[in-house]
C-alpha cells in the first residue's frame, strides 16, 4: 500500500495574524448552531505565537464558510468537524493517520484530518464531503461510487469519495495503475476496492465530459 | 374470507423487479456523506465517554482512586468497572469510565485516575502447544471406523502442520453507542447487528423494562459477527447517562481498545495426516488441533472439513487458554480455519501421490453431504476452467523464472436459513405503501432487496415502496449473523405484501368481477369467494388473470378500499421454510498467485469464486458480498495477524497500521461467479454473507505452496513466513 497524503506537521501561527478579523468575518455566517462562540471567541486574548492551555478562537474556512469555533490547540481538524461543527461525513476510523477514514481537502491537497490540529488548518481551505454535493444532485465522485457499488456498510466511503476527488483534481486522466496507487491511502473493511476502481475510472470520464457540478 | 395465499417466488421468467441488478437504495446517502452512523449521533447536550483499560495481560486490581479525576472541570460522571480486588485477565480489560463535557477532557479524566495492581503471570501465546504447559486442556478425540489400521496399510500417507492466528475483525467504526436514561426511560442509538434484541439485552442489567429502552439505528459501519449484544459498555454508558443526570453519553471504544476486546476470531493449528490410494482418494484421516480464543480457550473447527465422510478418522483437540481479548462469531465462525487445515492437508496429500489437486478434490468431494456433491463437482470444474488452470497449473515447484506462480484450490459450505422475521405492509387509500421491519442493513443490501420483493409482490416499481427498519419499535426480526437476514427478510416481505395484496384483491374484485369471483365458474356452490384466485397485480395495475384488459390502475384500485388502510404481517419462522427459503451454500474458489522467492513477497494475479446462493434477489448486490468476502479474505490470508509479545503480555499491533489490512492495490484482479442454475434457483433465497469468506486462505496458502515447492505453513502469508518455509525453518 503507498499514500499519497502530505504530512501535515503543525505550523506555528503566523505573527501578525488577527483573530479578531476572522471572527468578525464570522458572525452570522454559521449555519450550524454547535459550537459557535462568538462572544466568548471576542473576549479571549489573541495569544502571540503561542496558543493555549485552555480554550482559544479558531476560525475554520469549510467549504467556502467561515466557522467560529473555540477549542482546545489539542483538538484535531477530525474531532472539530465532528465535535464541534456535527460535520459528521468524515470518519473516525484508526485516529492515527493510516486509514484515510477522515480525508478532507486542505488548500487542494488531501490530508488525513485526524492528522491536522484544527488551529493550524486556520486560514486554509477545508473542502469536506458536506460541501461536495450541489443541491439534490450528486458530486460525480459520489454519482460513480454509487453506480459501481463502491460502498458497503460505508463507513468509509466519504473518505475514499473525498481521497478519489482529491486524486483527480490532479490526475483527470488516471489508468487503472494510477487509480491502484492514488486511492491507496485508503482502507476498507467490507472489500469494496473493486467497485471503487471502476468508479474512479468512472467519475474521470464523467468529470472530463464537462459533467461536474 | 380469503383464504391462506399462494405465497411461492414467481417463476424465474415472470419476475419484473427480483433478480434485476438495482443500486442499493442507500446509495446516495452513504457516497455523499449524509448517511448517519450511529457514532454520528450528537444529540443535545450529549457528554463524551472513555474507558480507562488494563495495560496488564494478567493482574489484580490493588487500588483505584477516581477522586482527582472527578474533581477535574467538565467531569460529570465517574463510573469504576474494576473495583479494588477485580482480577484482570486480558490486556485491555475495562476499569473505569469518564464522562465529560468533551473528549479532550475527558482523556484528561481518564489520566487522572490512579490504579494499583499487582501483576502476575500471564501466558499470550498459544502456536506453540509445548509452552503452553497447564494452560492447555484436552478438549475431546473422536475416533470412527478403524485409522490405526488404515494409516498402517495404506498406499500413501502424507503429513504437515498448519496454523492461522487469531485475526481482529477490525470494524471500521467501533463498537458503541450513544445513550440516554433518564428516570424509567433509555433512548440508545448503538452500533449493532441486533436492533431487535438489544434492548431486551440491556434491559436486565439496568433493570429498566425492556420496552422502555428504544433503540434506533439507520446505519453500521461494519460488524462481521462482533456485534450483536449491548455489551459491557452499552450498560457503563447508561449507568454514566444517569449518573449525569440524564444527559446523553457517547461512548464508543477507541481504536487500541476496539483491537483488544471487542472481537476477534479464534486461531487454530492441527498437526493432519491423511491416508490414502495411489489415485487419490482418501482412506483415512488423523488430526491433533489446538486453538485459542481468549481466556476460554478455544474450540474445535470443523474437521475434515465438508468432506466429514471420510472414513477412519481420529480426532483431537486442545484448547489453550490465554490472557487476551475473548473471541467474537467472525463472518462463519471456524469454517475459515477449518478450510484452511483440511484444504491445506488434501493439496499435501495429491502432492504425496504426484497428483493434479483438482482430481485429488474432485475424487474426494464423494464425501461431501450428498445433496451437495454434484454441486461441488460442478462448481470446481466452473473454476478450473475460469482460472485456466489447464493451462497455467504445473506440479509443485515447476514455476520457471525468477518470480513463481502458483495456483490453488479452496471449498466452503455454509447454512444461511433464513431467521425469525416479521414484516407489516400497509396499503393506503392514496396507494402509497410502507414496510415495516425490525432489521438492519449491514451494508449487505437489505434495504434494497426487501423493496425488490416488496415491488414484485405488489407489482409496483422500486419507487413506490417506503421502507422502514433500524428501530425496535417495528416489527420484530433477528439479528443479522450467519447469513440470516436475506432469508428471514425476504420471506416475511413477500407474506406480509401477499396478505396485504389479498385485502386489496377482496376490495376492488367487486369493481371488477361483480359480487362473485366464481360467478358462472362456482363448480362448488359451498367454496368461500377468493378474489385472490383471480386477480393478480401487474405493472401497477390490479387486473383479471384471465382477462387482463378488465382492470384498474394501482391508484384507482386502492380507492376502493374507503377511507380505511390495509396493514397485513407476515412471518418467516425457519422451522417451517415453505419452500421461500432454504439452506446449504456451496463454493470453489481458485487462487492464481505470484511469489518472489528472493524477497518472499506475495502478490495475487488473480482470484475466481464460483458460488451458489439459491435465488438471487439482486446479483449487483451479491457479486458485491462475494467481492467483498474475497478481498476480506486475501487481507487474512497475506496480512493480518493479532501479534503477541510474551514478554510484557501485550499485543503489539492494537493499531491499523502494525495489524495491516489489505489496500486496493493488494487484491489483484477477482472475477465472480455466481452459480445461478435453475435448479439452484428453485430452492429459494439463501443467506450470502459468510459462504464465499472461507476458502481464501485456503486457495492463497495451497497457490503459494504450488509456487514455491514447500509447504508454507503459517498463514499469513508474510515474506518472513515464505522465507522461513524455504529455509526449512518451520518448526
Amino acid at each position: 500500500m503507498s499514500s499519497k497524503k502530505h504530512s501535515e506537521f503543525p505550523n506555528k501561527p503566523k505573527r501578525g495574524f488577527s483573530r479578531r478579523g476572522f471572527i468578525g468575518v464570522g458572525i452570522g455566517s454559521g449555519a450550524l448552531g454547535t459550537g459557535l462562540l462568538e462572544k466568548d471567541a471576542e473576549a479571549a486574548p489573541a495569544p502571540a505565537g503561542i496558543a493555549g492551555p485552555g480554550a482559544v478562537p479558531v476560525t475554520l474556512n469549510i467549504n467556502g464558510k467561515p466557522m467560529n469555533l473555540n477549542l482546545e490547540p489539542r483538538v484535531t481538524l477530525l474531532d472539530a468537524l465532528r465535535n464541534h461543527l456535527d460535520l459528521t461525513g468524515a470518519k473516525r476510523v484508526c485516529d492515527r493517520g493510516t486509514c484515510g477514514a477522515c480525508t478532507v481537502i486542505l488548500d487542494g491537497k488531501t490530508v488525513y484530518s485526524c492528522s491536522v490540529l484544527a488551529i493550524d488548518a486556520q486560514g486554509k481551505n477545508i473542502e469536506t464531503i458536506e460541501g461536495l454535493a450541489t443541491g439534490n444532485s450528486l458530486h460525480p465522485v459520489s454519482a460513480a461510487f454509487w453506480n459501481n457499488d463502491a460502498q458497503q456498510c460505508g463507513y468509509c466511503t466519504p473518505g475514499f469519495v473525498m481521497a478519489a476527488k482529491g486524486f483527480l483534481d490532479e490526475h483527470p486522466n488516471p489508468n487503472m495503475e494510477e487509480v491502484k496507487h492514488g486511492l491507496g491511502g485508503n482502507l476498507c473493511r467490507c472489500g469494496t476496492y473493486m467497485g471503487v476502481r471502476r468508479a474512479v475510472l468512472e467519475a474521470a470520464q464523467q468529470m472530463k465530459g464537462g459533467q461536474r457540478g | 374470507m380469503a383464504k391462506t395465499p399462494d405465497y411461492s417466488w414467481p417463476p424465474m421468467e415472470r419476475r419484473k423487479v427480483i433478480g434485476q441488478r438495482f443500486k442499493r437504495l442507500d446509495g446516495p446517502q452513504k457516497s455523499s456523506g449524509r448517511a448517519k452512523y450511529s457514532s454520528d449521533t450528537n444529540p443535545k447536550g450529549m457528554l463524551f465517554a472513555l474507558y480507562l483499560t488494563s495495560p496488564h495481560a494478567h493482574a489484580r486490581v490493588t487500588s483505584i482512586d477516581t477522586s482527582a479525576a472527578e474533581k477535574l472541570p467538565g467531569v460529570k460522571a465517574v463510573h469504576v468497572t474494576a473495583p479494588a480486588g477485580t482480577e484482570v485477565q486480558w490486556q485491555g480489560f475495562e476499569i473505569a469510565a469518564v464522562a465529560a463535557t468533551t473528549e479532550e477532557l475527558a482523556s484528561d479524566a481518564v489520566r487522572a485516575i490512579k490504579v494499583e495492581y499487582e501483576v502476575l503471570p500471564h501466558l499470550v501465546r498459544e502456536d506453540d502447544l509445548a509452552k503452553a504447559g497447564s494452560r492447555a486442556k484436552a478438549a475431546g478425540e473422536k475416533v470412527t471406523g478403524d485409522p490405526d489400521k488404515i494409516f498402517q496399510d495404506a498406499e500413501a500417507v502424507s503429513e504437515g502442520q498448519y496454523g492461522i492466528p487469531v485475526a481482529t475483525h477490525c470494524c471500521l467504526e467501533t463498537h458503541g453507542q450513544v445513550i440516554q436514561w433518564q428516570g424509567d426511560q433509555v433512548m440508545a442509538w448503538p452500533s449493532t447487528q441486533d436492533v431487535t434484541r438489544w434492548a431486551p439485552g440491556l434491559a436486565t442489567n439496568l433493570k429498566v423494562p425492556a420496552t422502555n429502552i428504544k433503540v434506533s439505528m439507520d446505519y453500521i459501519g461494519g460488524g462481521f459477527g462482533s456485534k450483536f449484544a449491548p455489551d459491557a459498555w452499552g450498560e457503563v454508558a447508561a449507568r454514566l447517562s444517569q449518573k449525569a443526570g440524564g444527559a446523553p453519553v457517547k461512548l464508543f471504544l477507541d481504536r487500541a481498545t476496539e483491537q483488544l476486546i471487542a472481537g476477534n476470531r479464534p486461531s487454530a493449528f492441527a498437526k493432519i495426516r491423511i491416508a490414502g490410494n495411489k489415485d487419490g482418494t482418501v482412506t483415512g484421516w488423523h488430526s491433533e488441533s489446538w486453538a485459542t480464543g481468549g481466556l476460554a480457550g478455544g474450540g474445535s473447527p470443523p474437521l475434515p472439513y465438508v468432506l466429514s465422510d471420510i472414513p477412519n478418522q481420529r480426532l483431537t483437540h486442545t484448547a489453550v487458554s490465554v490472557n487476551a481479548g475473548p473471541n467474537r462469531a467472525w463472518r462463519a465462525p471456524n469454517n475459515q480455519q477449518a478450510a484452511y487445515l483440511t484444504c491445506s492437508a488434501l493439496d499435501d496429500f495429491a502432492a504425496k501421490v504426484g497428483m493434479d489437486p483438482a482430481d485429488v478434490y474432485d475424487k474426494n468431494f464423494m464425501y461431501a453431504p450428498k445433496e451437495r456433491v454434484e454441486t461441488y463437482h460442478y462448481q470446481l470444474q466452473k473454476a478450473l476452467e475460469l482460472s485456466d488452470w489447464k493451462k497455467l497449473w504445473k506440479p509443485r515447484g515447476q514455476s520457471a523464472g525468477p518470480v513463481k506462480r502458483g495456483l490453488g484450490i479452496g471449498f466452503s459450505a455454509w447454512g444461511g436459513l433464513g431467521h425469525q422475521s416479521q414484516c407489516r405492509t400497509t396499503i393506503n387509500p392514496d396507494g402509497s405503501v410502507l414496510v415495516e421491519l425490525g432489521t438492519q442493513d449491514l451494508g449487505t443490501g437489505t434495504r434494497t432487496i426487501i423493496t425488490q420483493v416488496a415491488a414484485e409482490t405488489l407489482g409496483l416499481p422500486m419507487t413506490a415502496i417506503k421502507l422502514a427498519i433500524g428501530n425496535n419499535s417495528l416489527p420484530p426480526d433477528s439479528a443479522s449473523g450467519g447469513s440470516t437476514t436475506v432469508g428471514g427478510v425476504c420471506a416475511s416481505t413477500r407474506k406480509a405484501s401477499m396478505n396485504a395484496l389479498a385485502k386489496l384483491f377482496e376490495a376492488v374484485g367487486p369493481a371488477l368481477m361483480g359480487s362473485d369471483p366464481h360467478g358462472a365458474t362456482r363448480t362448488d356452490p359451498a367454496a368461500e369467494s377468493s378474489f385472490a384466485d383471480f386477480l393478480e397485480a401487474v405493472d401497477g395495475h390490479i387486473q383479471v388473470k384471465d382477462n387482463p384488459a378488465n382492470s384498474l390502475t394501482w391508484t384507482a384500485a386502492c380507492r376502493k378500499m374507503g377511507s380505511g388502510k390495509i396493514s397485513e404481517t407476515g412471518e418467516n419462522n425457519p422451522r417451517q421454510p415453505g419452500g421461500l427459503i432454504a439452506q446449504g451454500a456451496a463454493g470453489v474458489q481458485i487462487a492464481d498467485v505470484s511469489v518472489d522467492p528472493e524477497t518472499g513477497v506475495v502478490r495475487v494475479n488473480r482470484y475466481v469464486a464460483v458460488q451458489d446462493c439459491g435465488m438471487v434477489i439482486n446479483p449487483r448486490l451479491a457479486e458485491s458480498q462475494v467481492y467483498g468476502a474475497v478481498i476480506m479474505g486475501i487481507s487474512t490470508a497475506l496480512f493480518e495477524q493479532r501479534v503477541m509479545d510474551e514478554r510484557t503480555g501485550r499485543m503489539l499491533n492494537p493499531d491499523m497500521e502494525f495489524y495491516k489490512l489489505a489496500g486496493i492495490g493488494d487484491i489483484g484482479e477477482i472475477v465472480v461467479h455466481m452459480d445461478i442454475r435453475p435448479e439452484n434457483d428453485k430452492r429459494g433465497v439463501i443467506g450470502l454473507g459468510e459462504p464465499p469468506a472461507v476458502a481464501i486462505c485456503a486457495a492463497i496458502g495451497n497457490a503459494v505452496t504450488n509456487a514455491v515447492g514447500v509447504r508454507v505453513p503459517n498463514i499469513p502469508m508474510t515474506p518472513r513466513h515464505v522465507l522461513n518455509a524455504l529455509a526449512g525453518r518451520n518448526a
